[in-house]
């Protein structure tokens, strides 16, 4: 996991061609650390937001399965619980 | 010192002047004109972002960069580079080295290996075209029910003028075997952790070698630039973008289908629903497809949705028409709700993969919501639907544009 983050700090040093990014504000609730945490190493938060309100709880569900299975984000169990949560309570239907 | 909101915004207002008088600032308080059916969130969250090299865009995402064109710079047939959309899959984008940077060509399907450097590249024989290049999700934002994914508008697509060598001239370099079924395409850009799929994607045989396939290195007569694919990208005129492998490296043919995340179960569309003519049967499987070509499209790009016009007095409505490159048989208007149809006037046809712009004067009569509407049909008898074509990713959102005009 250590690696994973170094590798990620190691990747956006090398891009001067990118954007000045701002950070994407989502909202205060609890989970938001985890979200921040395990979901902005490989994108921005803004793929969250731009889809809300419409993700229904089974959607948001398959999306953090897609991002682990399909991706290999390597979020762990009680993460995945969290951040899910997180996603149906604040940016779902 | 200048804020990062300030400079956004005087960069807003300054193509707002320059523009037809309908300016991005006319609508939203972001300063974007959005269209009222994309998703809330991307409404509140889309902001006009200055990219290196760009002018600013709509930004959908910062990481991976994912940016569409205000509609404003569809009046003209050519999309300026500085303009044109940027999409990306995967956030590890490296600035590539031209000197150092080679284009691997070979695979289990050729006879042969071999590489290339840029200048051995730009030493071939050179062709141009004039091609569009549209996201196959443009439009994915529009889709009702929502279909989760890159939530674009009307702005993921332009039109360039390209410049490179002929794919099958570098494939004749090694020789294709008659085996080699499909060209699988890699480029420098790829993710953030190993763990997850690079971006591969595979074309089919015949497609590859058709004149009009392009290993490209300008774009609108200058080098790509870097967010367009520097040095060399596929150009595959009539085709999604998907296909188009920007910071090319590696080209391979191959004797068995390519199985990457990307070509199973990314950019599939169901068999039978849309009228596809150009397959590729090779990925087939029993309920699915890959995308392929461009399904024939128009919009209205002036004036824009709400634009304020007067009563008895005239106004062009103008816009842009495009297709898999079967070429624009004709646009017509309607202002009656699509009770009646009448042909507006083709602008220059830059060729049969090109936007192809129309105009059609218009006078409104009445004071009130006033709605206009184009839909274009192309030389092999397709045209636009009225009604959106469900499909599970998003893609081929054809429908027939609208805007409605205020009139006083």
């Amino acid at each position: 996991m250590r690696a994973f983050f170094i590798l990620i700090a190691a990747v956006a040093m090398a891009l001067p061609a990118a954007a000045a990014e701002q950070p994407v504000e989502l909202k205060k609730a609890p989970g938001l650390d985890k979200v921040e945490g395990n979901c902005s190493g490989c994108h921005s938060l803004d793929y969250i937001v731009m889809n809300s309100p419409f993700p229904s709880a089974a959607l948001w569900d398959a999306e953090i399965t897609k991002m682990i299975k399909a991706f290999g984000a390597p979020i762990s169990e009680a993460d995945a619980k969290t951040i899910a949560d997180y996603l149906k309570a604040n940016y779902g239907s | 010192m200048l804020t990062r909101r300030h400079l956004v915004r005087t960069a807003g207002a300054g193509l707002a002047l320059t523009g037809s008088g309908i300016g991005l600032l006319s609508t939203a308080a972001a300063g974007i004109n959005l269209p009222s059916g994309l998703p809330e969130g991307l409404r509140n969250n889309a902001i006009l972002d200055t990219l290196p090299g760009k002018k600013p865009l709509i930004k959908l995402s910062y990481r991976p960069p994912n940016y569409e064109t205000p509609i404003e710079y569809f009046r003209t047939a050519i999309t300026p580079n500085d303009a044109f959309f940027v999409r990306y899959h995967l956030a590890n984008i490296p600035e590539v080295d031209a000197k150092t940077w080679r284009l691997a060509v070979g695979g289990d399907g050729a006879n042969g290996e071999t590489q290339l450097t840029l200048d051995d590249l730009k030493r071939m024989p050179a062709a141009e075209i004039v091609a569009v290049n549209l996201c196959s999700g443009n439009r994915r934002g529009l889709f009702q029910p929502h279909v989760p994914g890159v939530e674009w508008g009307y702005g993921a697509m332009g039109c360039a003028r390209w410049k490179g060598a002929r794919l099958k001239d570098l494939l004749d370099k090694v020789g294709l075997k008659k085996e080699a079924i499909e060209i699988v395409f890699d480029g420098a850009d790829g993710p953030v952790t190993d763990k997850t799929p690079d971006f591969i994607k595979s074309i089919p045989a015949w497609k590859a070698i058709e004149d009009t396939t392009l290993i490209a290195y300008e774009m609108n007569g200058v080098p790509l630039p870097h967010l367009h694919g520097f040095p060399a990208r596929l150009i595959l005129p009539g085709w999604t973008g998907t296909y188009w492998m920007k910071h090319v490296t590696s080209i391979k043919a191959v004797t068995k289908p390519e199985s990457g995340f990307w070509m199973n179960p990314a950019y599939r569309i169901p068999l039978g629903k849309f009228p596809t003519v150009a397959r590729f049967t090779s990925q087939d499987t029993a309920v699915n497809t890959p995308i392929t070509e461009i399904v024939v499209n128009s919009l209205i790009t002036n004036p824009l949705d709400g634009a304020p016009v007067k009563r008895g007095a005239p106004v062009t409505i103008g816009g842009i028409a495009w297709d898999a490159g079967y070429g624009i048989d004709a646009v017509e208007v309607s202002s009656d709700g699509g009770k009646t149809w009448t042909a507006a006037t083709l602008g220059e046809d830059l060729g049969r993969f090109a936007f192809r712009t129309f105009s059609y004067g218009f006078t409104p009569k009445a004071a009130g919501k006033q709605t206009v509407m184009a839909r274009a049909s192309n030389k092999i008898g397709q045209g636009q639907t009225t009604e959106l074509i469900q499909n599970p990713a998003g893609y081929h959102h054809n429908v027939v544009h609208a805007v409605t005009l205020n009139v006083t």
